[in-house]
């Protein structure tokens, strides 16, 4: 049983350390502003949600895989408000070429 | 399996580091907060991997506090870029 949740731990923190890389070349390679905004969000959304996903089997507690959780929902909400605040920013300003 | 959570630890590090190009080369002040939000969420990510991986006590904490920051200095940042960006006078009528 703890080999699975090993396993398991191991392939969605993998997982999430693909989308961190995935989003970084994203960010890195796309040609405009709002696809690079794209690139982002998904490493932000997916990247530690699979991290976040991966470390809940082994908190110790309860109370230790809340707070994991509640970490990753404020970064969730930060994220998306923040990315439509900068999309729309964008947008005013006629960046999105 | 905690060698395991530091390597994944390092490498989301050094991805998300590597990310900062977009800083120096920009074009926009937007391209560079996007890569400065970008490695705030690696480093909520890599502090919450070597949490778990050691027993060193508030590893955690130090996360939070820092997905708190990022939050704020990425809706100062756009708050502060609207008002003082070329079409300042259209931010008026939000």
């Amino acid at each position: 049983m703890s080999a699975a949740l090993d396993l398991f731990s191991a392939a969605a923190i993998g997982a999430g350390a693909f989308f961190f890389f995935a989003g970084t070349i994203g960010l890195l390679r796309f040609p405009n502003s709002l696809t690079r905004l794209h690139a982002l969000t998904k490493a932000d959304n997916l990247g530690l949600g699979l991290v976040v996903l991966g470390l809940l089997p082994r908190a110790g507690s309860l109370l230790d895989a809340l707070r994991l959780v509640a970490i990753w929902a404020l970064v969730q909400l930060s994220g998306a408000a923040t990315a439509q605040l900068i999309g729309r920013a964008l947008s005013r300003r006629g960046a999105a070429k | 399996m905690n060698d395991v959570l530091l390597v994944a630890a390092g490498f989301i590090l050094l991805t998300v580091a590597a990310g900062l190009v977009r800083v120096l080369s920009g074009p926009g002040d937007f391209d560079r907060m996007m890569a400065v939000q970008l490695l705030g969420t690696g480093g909520i990510a890599s502090l919450l991997l070597i949490a778990s991986a050691t027993t060193v006590a508030g590893v955690e904490d130090v996360a939070l506090g820092l997905a708190l920051l990022a939050a704020f200095a990425s809706i100062a940042f756009v708050n502060s870029a609207r008002t003082d960006g070329p079409d300042a006078s259209e931010a008026e009528d939000l």
